[in-house]
């Protein structure tokens, strides 16, 4: 059994599921309240839970995602959103200096149960401060979980496994998902969030990705198919921490790995990934692994221009074909 | 109920003097095992600002909330953290309150409602608004004291901290302890309005300036504003105009303040004055004194004999709570 809707739906029943069931649940951020939330995901929570529980916040990212660490500190379970992940910038400082380190500097004595969720990724003409891919910046941050849901399954189900985790949780939602249509099973307790999941069999290469890209990598591994290349598209799920046994047994399997990361790529979250599959299963390739990632230029606003800056289908297509050798 | 009669009776000055000279003590002994190299790291003492903190903590219960700066092993020690956990914590021993894992800058203790221990100038103060929002979602009546320095005025967190706080009338005493140099910068080169309690006034907070070198001064105002924030009023500012006697940390020479300014502040420091005065009211006499001295330097001996018995965490627990365990 399963129920169909959009991915924006799918992250507004979670939230609204979780704090009709749990009233230390909370949202807190800008616009989340009277507006209904800047993706319209928290539209009509307002009048369900009222103003304390749908907290508009004033535009403080730093002073209310702290006050997300010290109301988890102080035994609530706050859902903070912050509008983007440009913004979360300002934030960065409660985020790594206090959320990530607390549970270590107090020697095991505190713990921070906060979720913080956030848009993510570029595609709709928002230029160099609304569009950026920040989440591999952050899955660089002992203490902190990653979070990445591409499908309508994974937004519906992550965010009650985060509110579960005893230490803060990001979410990073591709803002070109929140339109997207798709399943949701009955039974979300199979969907964890420590696993990458293989999102479709294939023998040839690994095609590993997350997020809004996942969707170009299972389009390019359509294209491919009808080339007569059999590619395995991994959605990440989790960026930190990565579960190398899932990227591991499919390059093992496929001998060949395409990463496609919508972040830049110095220093990149594909660059681990790459380094990862070199220092674990390098005697097992075929090909020098090789990424896709986003050109290495602030987000143009010129829509040529931006399509120009991101992982395509065909690019993706392209690369995965050279090291396919067809 | 009301805390804020103050009875200066003969017991409590004794309280209030003890509580001044297990900081100044202690201090001193930290910066003696600093040259001796058993501390390391910073070490940012807080002597000559004993009195702020001795008044504020006389006024806490139980379950209210600490957050403080790295400047905190006063506030640890008053706060009822026992020594041997601070020193121990300073020696990297993990018998310390944070299991070595912290060190000076970074004291904290969950039975004490202690939340450090924070060396991000400013970062402490959304984290207090926080907890005091948890506690007023949860109703409960806890006061969260929220300590920062004035050099946390420059920074945005604390003006965003203090919108957040009066806008939700959150349960907060933010403490300012404006000694005057935010590490070697003094307020007047580095602030437009050097008038901090007027910053807390444009958030229509209740807020007032008191003098922190008198402990009695702060412990009537600290009475009056926990009543206050303790009632559901809201958040409350008292700016405490304190001094800080010894350099920054261990590694300041103090080139930005003059020896003149500093030997002027430390004759009116807020031991020597409150002994005095109460001495002279007849209230305590130099046996008292004595007995005092006596008890605090057992309980600073019993702290560095403590840390000293202590043990090193065994470097195969090198990753242990960076994530709960039952998660790695």
């Amino acid at each position: 059994m399963s129920n169909r809707m959009t991915y924006r739906e799918a992250m507004r029943e979670a939230i609204w599921a979780a704090m009709s069931a749990d009233d230390r649940v909370f949202l807190m951020g800008e616009d989340v309240g009277h507006y209904g939330g800047c993706y319209a995901v928290s539209k009509g929570m307002l009048d369900e839970f009222g103003p304390e529980r749908v907290r508009d916040t004033p535009l403080s990212e730093s002073g209310f995602s702290g006050a997300g660490i010290g109301a988890a500190l102080g035994g609530m379970r706050p859902i903070v959103e912050i509008m983007t992940c440009n913004f979360a910038l300002l934030a960065l400082d409660q985020i790594m200096n206090s959320a990530a380190t607390l549970r270590h500097m107090s020697g095991g004595q505190f713990h921070v149960s906060l979720v913080i969720r956030m848009a993510t990724g570029a595609g709709r003409q928002l230029a160099a401060q609304h569009s950026h891919s920040l989440e591999g910046w952050f899955a660089h941050i002992p203490g902190l979980r990653i979070l990445a849901p591409a499908t309508v399954a994974d937004a519906r189900a992550m965010l009650p496994r985060a509110l579960e985790d005893p230490d803060p949780v990001l979410i990073f939602e591709n803002a070109l998902l929140y339109n997207r249509e798709g399943d949701v099973p009955e039974d979300l307790g199979a969907i964890d969030i420590d696993h990458a999941k293989v999102e479709r069999s294939g023998n040839d290469i690994s095609l590993i990705t997350y997020g809004g890209s996942l969707w170009k990598c299972l389009e390019a591994a359509e294209k491919l198919s009808a080339a007569g290349v059999s590619a395995e598209v991994i959605d990440l799920r989790v960026l930190r921490p990565l579960d190398d046994s899932t990227i591991m047994t499919s390059v093992a399997k496929t001998r060949r790995a395409l990463i496609v990361d919508e972040g830049w790529r110095s220093g990149s979250l594909s660059a681990e990934i790459m380094a990862r599959i070199m220092e674990q299963t390098f005697w097992t390739l075929d090909a020098p692994p090789t990424r896709l990632c986003s050109a290495e230029v602030p987000i143009p606003y010129a829509k040529h221009l931006e399509e120009a800056a991101l992982p395509q289908v065909d690019g993706i297509v392209e690369a995965a074909r050279k090291l396919a050798g067809t | 109920m009301t805390l804020s009669k103050l009875r200066l009776d003969r017991k409590h000055c004794r309280t209030l003097l003890k509580q001044m000279l297990r900081v100044r003590r202690f201090e001193e002994k930290c910066a003696e095992l600093y040259t001796k190299e058993k501390i390391r790291g910073f070490l940012h003492l807080y002597i000559g600002e004993e009195a702020v903190a001795a008044g504020i903590m006389q006024v806490l219960q139980d379950e209210d909330a600490v957050v403080a700066t790295y400047r905190e092993h006063g506030h640890a020690l008053l706060r009822g953290v026992p020594a041997g956990e601070i020193m121990a914590e300073m020696y990297g021993k993990q018998e310390g309150c944070s299991r070595g894992r912290g060190g000076s800058m970074h004291l904290f203790h969950a039975p004490t409602r202690f939340y450090g221990g924070n060396a991000i100038v400013g970062g402490g103060l959304p984290l207090a608004v926080g907890l005091a929002l948890a506690d007023q979602m949860q109703a409960r009546s806890n006061v969260t004291v929220c300590f920062f320095g004035e050099g946390a005025a420059a920074e945005g967190e604390f003006h965003e901290s203090l919108n957040l706080a009066a806008l939700w009338k959150l349960p907060v005493l933010f403490v300012c302890e404006n000694n005057l140099y935010a590490m070697g910068t003094a307020l007047d080169i580095s602030e437009s309005e050097t008038d901090i309690h007027a910053k807390a006034a444009s958030y229509n907070i209740e807020s007032e300036t008191v003098d922190g070198m008198n402990i009695v001064d702060v412990e009537v105002a600290a009475r009056r504003a926990v009543d206050f924030v303790r009632a559901g009023s809201g958040p409350y500012f008292l700016e405490c105009q304190t001094y800080r006697f010894r350099a920054h940390s261990m590694f300041d020479a103090e080139l930005y303040r003059d020896k003149e300014e500093v030997r002027q502040w430390t004759e009116a420091g807020p031991i020597k004055r409150f002994q005095t005065w109460a001495m002279e009211a007849g209230e305590l006499n130099q046996g008292d004194v004595d007995e005092i001295e006596t008890e605090v330097a057992s309980e600073v001996a019993a702290a560095v004999e403590f840390a000293e018995a202590g043990s090193w965490e065994p470097v195969e627990t090198l990753l242990n709570n960076v994530g709960a365990e039952a998660r790695l």
